[in-house]
């Protein structure tokens, strides 16, 4: 109980930091490791560090739940599942070793695994929060299932800290899948696209694609016998497991050849079946064909008008210049609903002024 | 308790009539008390209230036109689907519009490829999957009620069904909803993309119970179905051990398919009624499934059947046949109804429990059905914790409705304390909204009144639902409180 203790204390202090920041309307920018510094607009605002409020709360690999403190680093939690066999299964980028489980919901950004899985919010079952107000609100819980209220824990998932500090997460965690294997595939853009959706249909164990280059390449997983059925059914070259492994990290964290480019980075999210965008620059389509992105130096509007054309949106991800606004902009009635929501969970504008839109 | 009708105010429904008549052709607005009988209630019938109107739009310009003259008349508006929910979120109101769904049924477009349908908010649950179905795919999540209710009370209540273990909740197969805020502005939460920019409203939209805007255009995901399905029936002799055994299953690293768990009586009274051939002698029974390719089936078969044994069932059949998988679920589909049979009235619970605590849950509810007197079988969606005890009761004895709710608070509050929650699947209503109270502390009860407020500031859709007032939860005498402490005791507490 020593931790726990120590733990309301640090709990305390945070309260303390955003209820005097409410009084004087300070801005606080909320942080973890810092991993994603790069993501959003401008940072504005004193650094609040979260890292002080961590460690696993509880973590019961056979409700298929782990609840976690914010400052708890991602790669611990990750690595206390693998030794129970389970996973976080929407793979969630680090971007670094530093990464927190808190700046990982409030990104809310999920990896190769999504495809299949499902995202990041998907598997949020509960949280803990302090609104603007200082004041710690639980929402959501450990089970599965819950319609109790409304879905404020989802709604905190890639709310890039605009609404309040998360605090405590609960997590759904599945089982590792008992097999995995890489294929690889020469296929241009289109017919890439195609194969992806044709295969979408089919009830194969397609766990993750990555197109980039005239290459295409999927993992299969799930049980034994259905990884080996598919892998004849889509044939291919098969990848070593250890380089296959090697290959989806790359994706994951971005540190794959294809990311070391200067020109700015776009995610650009459309339906799956969306022909090949044909703008400037390098595209590396994952998700079954519903995430594109692109290295490019084409102006912001070429892009997000292709993403709108095709039902979708375009984030300027990494680099170039923020100042046409990082994510898509909103329709004028969803942007009212965002702005009375920011007032009522914090009412004086103090956690992480502008880091998603300048209204809030 | 039989909500008596309320006099509805005769001169106010003249006026709001009137004025929905210009928007909608004459037949479309009802206000007889013959034609608005039919919408007194929804599937928690012991609620009951004429509407003072009925608005029956046929598209979605119907709908906006009709939400913003009810917020220009300050009426309220009550949104209604198939009128299926089981916690009154669609009980009208005497001084308010039913706005029902009903007529816009259509699927809009669907697409093989992308594997996506738009469809309107009255179309069925299962007219989705008919559809999808000669292209090999379906719409997922799967309600018992799944041929009468519709895709928008699916969103509203964020529906759940047997195959939700694997496939996921309405939450988790919905892209997209287009909706009409209460002052008649078209908003779209979602994409068809993956995700969306900005913060996820899509996600507060889903198990809103109509609180926050009125769905009029839905796009679900289909996904491609499973080759093969088969599934075991297993009986256990003690339903502690059956208990244990679920969580057995979902230790053993494989998420079934569907994992369902009737206890004796319930078994009883859904054999009389569909012959599904179930073991009557077994104190409880487990549905296990397993679904994919045929090599991955009879691989997860053979691992469940096994962890089945250890855990100490008594006996275990394999469906060995699509038909034979189809009659072990119709059994467990039809086990409403069938307790609607051997019993004048029944009141259908919700909560939602760590697995682990299923048999603690179970021996509660044992000794509630001495303390109260009244029968309750017991069926649950035991892969997720959600469970369904059925308390049987005659709403013509004296006191038994009554008993019956204490009954169930006591269950639901039992809930909370071991860790779950008072609804997992059909939503807070009218019926549950004192244990919200029970359920979350007041500071959260504002935020969610703030969320509400966001949508719609004036409290007119469906108000008195859902979220209860902290007044409310004061006069209900129970306040969460959390480690002794009260949270904010400078707050007033009415
Ligand atoms: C026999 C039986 C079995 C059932 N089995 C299950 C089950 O397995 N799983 C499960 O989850 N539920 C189950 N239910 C409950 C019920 O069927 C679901 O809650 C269903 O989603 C309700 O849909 P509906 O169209 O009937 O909605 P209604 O009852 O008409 O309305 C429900 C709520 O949705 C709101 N609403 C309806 N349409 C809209 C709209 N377009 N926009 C905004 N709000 C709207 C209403 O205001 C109300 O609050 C069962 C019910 C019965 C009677």
């Amino acid at each position: 109980m020593i931790l726990s203790d120590a733990m309301d204390a640090v709990l305390e202090k945070l309260s303390e930091t955003v209820r005097a920041a409410s009084r004087s309307k300070r801005a606080l920018r909320l942080r973890g490791g810092g991993t994603k510094d790069f993501y959003g607009n401008a940072l504005e605002g004193e650094v609040l560090d979260t890292r002080g409020y961590s460690g696993i709360v509880t973590y019961e690999p056979s409700e298929l739940v782990i609840t976690a403190r914010c400052g708890t680093r991602l790669a611990a939690t990750e690595s206390a599942m693998r030794e129970r066999g389970q996973m976080l299964a929407f793979e969630p980028p680090h971007f670094g070793e530093g990464a927190t489980l808190g700046g990982m919901v409030a990104a809310g950004l999920s990896g190769p695994r999504r495809q299949a899985a499902g995202a990041l919010r998907d598997f949020v079952l509960g949280v803990k929060i302090m609104d603007g107000r200082g004041d710690v609100l639980s929402f959501g819980g450990q089970v599965m299932k819950n319609v109790a209220g409304y879905d404020v824990s989802r709604l905190m998932a890639g709310s890039l800290g605009t609404l309040g500090i998360i605090l405590d997460v609960s997590l759904k965690a599945l089982p590792r899948p008992a097999a995995e294997a890489t294929l690889r595939l020469e296929l241009p853009e289109d017919k890439a696209i195609e194969q992806l959706n044709r295969w979408g249909g089919k009830p194969l164990p397609i766990g993750a694609s990555a197109w980039t280059g005239g290459e295409l390449a999927v993992r299969l997983s799930g049980a034994a016998a259905a990884v080996a059925a598919a892998q004849k059914q889509i044939g291919g070259e098969l990848v070593e497991p250890e380089q296959g492994e090697r290959f989806w990290t790359g994706i994951r964290e971005q540190t794959d050849p294809f990311f070391r480019n200067d020109a700015p980075l776009w995610r650009i999210s459309v339906p799956s079946t969306t022909p090949p965008l044909k703008l400037p620059g390098e595209p590396l389509i994952e998700w079954g064909g519903a995430l594109r992105w692109l290295c490019s130096r084409a102006d912001a509007r070429t892009v997000r008008d292709a993403a709108k054309r095709a039902r979708g949106h375009a984030t300027l991800f990494r680099g170039g210049d923020k100042s046409v606004g990082v994510f898509q902009p909103l329709a004028p009635a969803l942007m009212k609903i965002h702005k009375e929501l920011k007032r009522e969970f914090d009412p004086q504008g103090v956690f992480n002024r502008g880091r998603m839109y300048p209204e809030l | 308790m039989n909500i008596a009708v309320t006099g509805i105010n005769f001169i106010r429904q003249a006026e709001v009539a009137a004025r929905l008549r210009q928007i909608l052709p004459a037949e479309a607005v009802l206000h007889a008390e013959e034609d608005t009988r039919s919408y007194e209630c929804d599937g928690l019938s012991a609620y009951r209230q004429l509407p003072m109107v009925v608005a029956l739009p046929s598209n979605e310009e119907e709908v906006r036109q009709v939400l913003a003259a009810c917020h220009e008349l300050k009426a309220p508006v009550v949104a209604r689907g198939a009128g299926t929910g089981l916690s009154g979120g669609a009980l009208p109101m005497g001084d308010g519009v039913l706005l029902s769904l009903a007529k816009m049924r259509r699927i809009l477009a669907l697409d093989p490829v992308e594997r996506t349908a738009r469809v309107q908010p009255g179309v069925t649950n299962l007219a989705i999957s008919d559809a999808a179905a000669p292209f090999g795919l379906f719409y997922a999540p799967d309600p018992s009620s799944q041929i009468a209710c519709s895709i928008g009370g699916n969103v509203a209540e964020n529906s759940g069904g047997v195959h939700c273990l694997k496939y996921g909740l309405t939450l988790h197969n919905v892209l997209r909803v287009r909706a009409i805020t209460i002052e008649g502005e078209v908003v779209e939460f979602g994409s068809e993309a993956l995700d969306s920019p900005g913060l996820d409203t899509l996600a507060l939209m889903i198990g809103s119970e109509g609180m926050l805007a009125v769905a009029t255009e839905i796009t679900v995901k289909l996904l491609p179905r499973p080759e093969t399905a088969r599934v075991i029936l297993a009986s256990f002799d003690d339903v502690e051990k059956a208990g244990n055994a679920v969580a057995d299953v979902i230790a053993a690293g494989v998420v079934p398919s569907g994992l369902e768990m009737m206890d004796r009586p319930a078994a009883r009274a859904v054999e009389e009624f569909v012959h599904a051939g179930y073991d009557l002698e077994a104190a409880a029974l487990l549905l296990c499934e397993a679904d994919g390719t045929p090599e991955e089936v009879e691989e997860g078969i053979a691992g469940m059947t096994e962890v089945l044994r250890r855990a100490g069932a008594t006996a275990i059949r394999v469906s060995s046949s699509e038909a034979e998988r189809q009659k072990f679920w119709a059994g467990r589909k039809a086990a409403f109804p069938a307790v609607g049979r051997i019993s004048p009235d029944y009141y259908c619970m919700d909560g939602t429990i760590p697995r682990k605590k299923l048999g603690e849950i179970l021996k509660f509810i044992a000794a509630m059905e001495k303390k109260y007197g009244l029968r309750c079988p017991n069926v649950f969606h035991a892969g997720d914790g959600n469970l369904h005890p059925l308390i049987l009761f005659d709403a013509n004895d004296p006191g038994e409705l009554e008993r019956t709710e204490r009954f169930a608070g006591e269950v639901l509050e039992k809930c909370v304390e071991v860790g779950g929650t008072i609804t997992g699947e059909h939503g807070v209503g009218v019926e549950k909204i004192n244990q919200m109270c029970v359920q979350f502390a007041p500071a959260e009860i504002e935020r969610f009144q703030g969320v509400k407020r966001a949508f719609d500031p004036e409290g007119l859709l469906n108000p008195g639902k859902n979220i209860p007032t902290l007044h409310r939860c004061a006069e209900f005498g129970r306040t969460r409180v959390k480690a002794g402490q009260l949270p904010h005791p400078e707050l007033p507490r009415f």
